[in-house]
């Protein structure tokens, strides 16, 4: 089973759920049987078929680089964080 | 506006014979005349020390000077310490000692450096930073810098 | 006096050695080739015309004067840009509204800080073109500037914007607002964690804006043939991201634009966004001619960086023991006029090096009345250090626990869960800790104070992620038995040398045979900014698995020139041997020399966007001496400990400390804008933003600490942007040791010191 941490912002979707386990194997699927759930919160993650700008998603500590096409594990964890930039020198 | 000046002067050496309008920096004359552009830009008001050239053997920062106040004068950029026979031992401890990150205030700090340990290569430490206090670096820390320029003295002595 | 430490675990023929940089020789006799040195065949100069005031509305802009002044080829407004939705497209280094963007670069309706550009001038000469600007006529409805976050946030606040709503992920604010962006992260239930603690501190900080202080200014010159193709030179972190602004701002297809970067003269966050380049490109489409476009240091002040000004409020509890309980933070920072403050990654970072059950953050991105922000060095990461580190060291002092002792029961370890969810992999905050306790700084007391002086040591840590993202090189092995290297990363200090290393390290050839160089944009697939301390990490896996490559097709070619089968041979140290046929060998050079007469070169190329980020973490030792008589405060002693994974080239690696931490010394001491009543900035040189130079500082000590990270196989971590976190709460932390005062503000000028004292005696 996946396990998603539902960010304290969306919480009120969820009625106060924090976390939700599901299977899946990609974030897209992930997303689905959030939104199946919990209708209207894939409208808060994703805007035109892509992971909302600005917002980035954490699987088991590595932001997804595949967007929604990303693999997710059996166990695996997935966050929602903000996305960040840098400059170093 | 006046026209441009004919201007005589020595440049790393070499006789220099060039036109520059009189609101000309020798800083401007130095890249957008000359086309040698070793002399970096980072303030044009005096206070980054990344223009650094040697007038007559001091140090000067050539944003402040005027192109037409070189005339008759020697003027020592970035281009001319290096020879044939390879770097200037300032030129060579920079490298060795990591003393530059993006290289922008390089050649200022080397020119300024220059000026300092052909009088003192001795110098020490205090001298040393207090003498380049007037050259702006924002990678290193001065750390790399000043240790560059006490293994370059020693070379020099 | 102790200098330079390298606790290494594991030694490489080439990682970890100190060879002269590639690019070295040209950067000490002046011929590298910056943004600014670059002319082409009839080259015109720009100038643009910047706003005087920091809000008002354009009435009117009249450029007919302008336009007819000799010498003039060309002259363009907010006008020439094309319309601009609020759609968000990747600009820089994050996604923004495209609008936004397009203001940003010419203004359209309303001018939102002073220096914002209003118009732009081509002509044959930078005097004929500043001249000329000078003559262009604006009209103005000055209206009230904001300046503070308290300010931008109160109710009735005027708006920067009418079209600007409060975004909280996904929801947003039904009015229009000087906030951007809310957003909140929560774990366990911090009422309760406060109930627990025996010692709460709670206090709030503020920092000025802080300039990125690059010496190079920005600069850009195009060239914007008749069949569409705009060329692109210009000093940047990142030439891709350049692309992908322009095609966004100008609507112009990314194939019909090659940005070629310069050598970069520092950057440091601050040159990742596109200022000139949109300009040169419009005012050379309408002159036919090259256009350059060099800021003047006004210009750099006014107009560009600035790191984000913050209001940070930061509560923490702790048992009698020295166990946090709870911690709890809200940030507020100024993204300047238009969105995009680090206020969420300050938020990531606040607590990071700590461990603790309950969390709190709530972290605001505002609008107000300065030139828009951009990163700087672990962006948000100092602000936000500054403020948790500052409440760490006192409630250190309530409980009487040495402030290493604590962070050390405290530390984020392998394993602890970050507030916004992910869990740490190997990461080496405790053995930084511990490196700081066993140094001989923090061994060794305080010197004794003359009279008139206080002295104090401040202690703090710091973090930032060090993520991946896309990179991409290409390697040519040459007949003569070198490599080339050629990359998409530009080289801000030491790039070629950590990448030659890498690939001689993977290849098991000299580092002198490794030539690396950089690309344009046609000329290597995308690679993002140089920055965030992911180049030498990420840019070096795609050298490494590139490396791993050429060797493959090294032995397949021996292979087919000996008729033998591939599995049976193999690639030894720079030897193509058989396996089992002694006499069937060849050592590098020899089979490269032989590439063009049995098929030709051998290439390899890597994309790559990698997992395995290593966070790095670090914590820094000040001595300070404040002056009673002038409140000026000195900087004795300082060490700077990081876990930067393997240190590819230890002297950039310790470079790259000691400038942050020098950096960070600056931002607490002496760098601020200082804004008069208007929003007009009053110190834009120099001069009067006073930048640490040789005489402010001493030597600055380091000690590499290489915990590998398991995602690299050097185990490389990325080093540039964490040193810039510590100084300004390990300073403020001195200042208080030495005075007996909380600095609750930066920078720690003499007059606050002063009026400190003053208040604290009662005079």
């Amino acid at each position: 089973m996946v396990t998603v941490f539902i960010p304290t912002m969306l919480q009120p979707i969820t009625g106060g759920v924090k976390q939700f386990d599901c299977e899946a194997t990609n974030l897209r699927q992930v997303i689905e049987r959030l939104d199946q759930l919990f209708p209207g919160i894939k409208d808060k993650l994703v805007e035109d078929g892509r992971i909302k700008p600005n917002l980035a998603v954490a699987i088991d500590g590595e932001v997804a680089r595949m967007g929604l096409l990303e693999k997710v594990g059996e166990n695996s964890e997935v966050h929602f964080v903000p996305a960040i930039g840098g400059g170093a020198c | 506006m006046p026209g441009p000046t004919h201007v005589q002067a020595t440049i790393n050496g070499e006789e220099v014979n060039f036109l520059c309008e009189p609101r000309q920096s020798l800083l401007e004359v130095l890249r957008d005349v000359l086309g040698m552009t070793g002399t970096k830009e980072g303030c044009n008001d005096g206070n980054c020390g990344a223009c650094t050239v040697l007038f007559d053997g001091r140090i000067i920062d050539s944003c402040l000077v005027l192109g037409v106040e070189i005339q008759g004068r020697e003027v020592t950029t970035i281009e001319g310490l290096a020879t044939a026979d390879g770097l200037h031992p300032i030129q060579q401890a920079f490298l060795e000692n990591a003393a530059l990150q993006c290289g922008i205030c390089t050649p200022g700090f080397i020119v300024a450096a220059k000026g300092l340990l052909d009088e003192e290569p001795d110098a020490d430490e205090g001298r040393i930073r207090h003498w380049l206090a007037g050259n702006l670096c924002r990678c290193t820390g001065y750390d790399k810098i000043v240790r560059a320029v006490l293994d370059a003295g020693e070379k020099m002595k | 006096m102790v200098a330079n430490i390298v606790l290494s675990e594991v030694e490489y023929t080439h990682i970890g050695k100190r060879p002269i940089r590639p690019d070295g020789v040209d950067k000490v006799i002046g011929r590298a080739q910056y943004g600014p040195d670059i002319t082409l065949k009839g080259l015109l100069h720009g100038k643009v015309l910047r706003s005087p005031y920091a809000h008002a509305r354009i009435k009117s802009i009249d450029t007919s004067q302008a336009e007819d002044y000799p010498g003039v080829k060309a002259v363009i407004t907010a006008q020439d840009l094309p319309f601009a939705s609020l759609s968000k497209e990747e600009l820089g280094a994050g996604y923004q509204a495209l609008k936004f963007a397009s203001d940003h670069i010419l203004a359209g309706g309303k001018v939102l800080f002073k220096g914002h550009p209003v118009a732009a001038v081509a002509a044959a000469n930078p005097h004929v073109a500043e001249e000329a600007a000078k003559l262009i006529k604006v009209e103005y409805e000055e209206l009230p500037p904001v300046m503070s976050v308290l300010e931008a946030m109160a109710d009735g606040a005027t708006l920067l914007h009418d079209d600007l709503y409060t975004s909280s992920l996904g929801e947003t604010s039904q009015t229009a607002s000087n906030v951007a962006a809310h957003a909140r992260y929560e774990k366990g239930d911090v009422v309760q964690g406060f109930d627990e603690a025996a010692v709460v501190v709670e206090r709030e900080f503020q920092t000025a804006s802080v300039h990125q202080g690059y010496i190079e200014p920005h600069n850009g010159t195009a060239l914007w043939s008749a069949d569409g193709q705009l060329d692109v030179w210009c000093s940047t972190q990142g030439a891709f991201t350049v692309r992908s602004s322009l095609a966004n701002v100008l609507r112009h297809p990314v194939s019909k634009i090659k940005v070629t970067p310069m050598e970069m003269g520092g950057g440091f966050g601050g040159k990742i966004s596109i200022y000139l380049e949109p300009l040169a490109a419009l005012l050379s489409k309408k002159s036919g001619q090259p256009v350059k476009l060099v800021m003047n240091r006004v210009e750099v002040f006014e107009a560009s960086g600035p790191a984000a000004g913050s209001l940070i409020k930061v509560k923490m509890g702790a048992t009698k023991d020295g166990k946090l309980t709870a911690c709890q933070a809200e940030l507020a920072l100024d993204a300047g006029a238009y969105p995009g403050s680090p206020a969420m990654s300050a938020a990531m970072c606040a607590f990071a090096c700590y461990d603790y059950p309950n969390g709190l953050l709530d972290a605001y991105d505002v609008v107000v009345n300065k030139p828009k922000t951009q990163a700087y060095r672990a962006p948000g990461s100092p602000q936000a250090a500054y403020a948790v580190e500052s409440v760490v060291d006192e409630l250190c002092e309530k409980l009487g626990i040495d402030p290493v002792e604590f962070r050390l029961r405290n530390a984020s370890k392998e394993g602890t869960r970050r507030i916004e969810g992910p869990v740490y992999r190997r990461i080496g905050l405790v053995e930084c800790l511990e490196a700081a306790r066993s140094h001989n700084h923090y061994q060794t007391p305080v010197d004794v104070q003359p009279s008139g002086k206080l002295r104090g040591r401040g202690v703090a840590s710091g973090f930032w992620f060090n993520r991946g993202f896309v990179s991409s090189c290409n390697l040519t092995l040459n007949p003569d038995g070198t490599v080339s290297v050629v990359m998409g990363s530009v080289d801000l200090c030491g790039t070629r040398a950590s990448i030659a290393q890498q690939t001689a390290e993977a290849l098991g050839i000299a580092y002198e045979d490794i030539k690396p160089s950089i690309a344009d944009t046609d000329s290597i697939g995308y690679t993002f900014i140089t920055g965030g301390s992911r180049t030498t990490f990420a840019t070096g896996l795609a050298t490494i698995n590139a490396s791993q490559d050429i060797k493959q097709r090294m032995i397949e070619r021996a292979a087919a020139i000996w008729e033998a089968k591939v599995e049976d041979v193999e690639y030894v140290d720079a030897v193509l041997q058989h396996k089992s046929d002694s006499e069937l060998r060849m050592t590098f050079k020899e089979l490269a020399g032989r590439t063009l007469t049995t098929g030709g070169s051998i290439t390899a190329q890597c994309n790559i966007d990698p997992p395995g980020e290593g966070n790095s973490f670090a914590v820094h030792i000040v001595d300070v001496e404040v002056d009673q008589e002038t409140g000026k405060v000195d900087i004795l002693r300082y060490t700077a400990i990081q876990d930067c994974g393997k240190a590819v080239h230890p002297s950039y690696v310790e470079g790259q400390m000691q400038g942050g931490a020098a950096q960070g010394i600056g931002w607490a001491l002496n760098e601020e804008y200082f804004f008069n009543g208007q929003g007009q900035m009053t110190n834009s040189s120099f001069l009067d933003y006073r930048m640490p130079i040789s005489l402010d500082l001493p030597m600055i000590d380091t000690v590499i600490v290489e915990v590998a990270n398991p995602g690299h196989p050097y185990g490389v971590r990325g080093v540039g942007e964490t040193p810039i976190v510590p100084p300004l709460a390990a300073i403020a932390n001195a200042v208080y040791q030495a005075t007996g005062v909380r600095m609750q503000s930066l920078p720690i000028t003499p007059g606050k010191v002063l009026d400190a004292l003053w208040s604290q005696n009662g005079s």
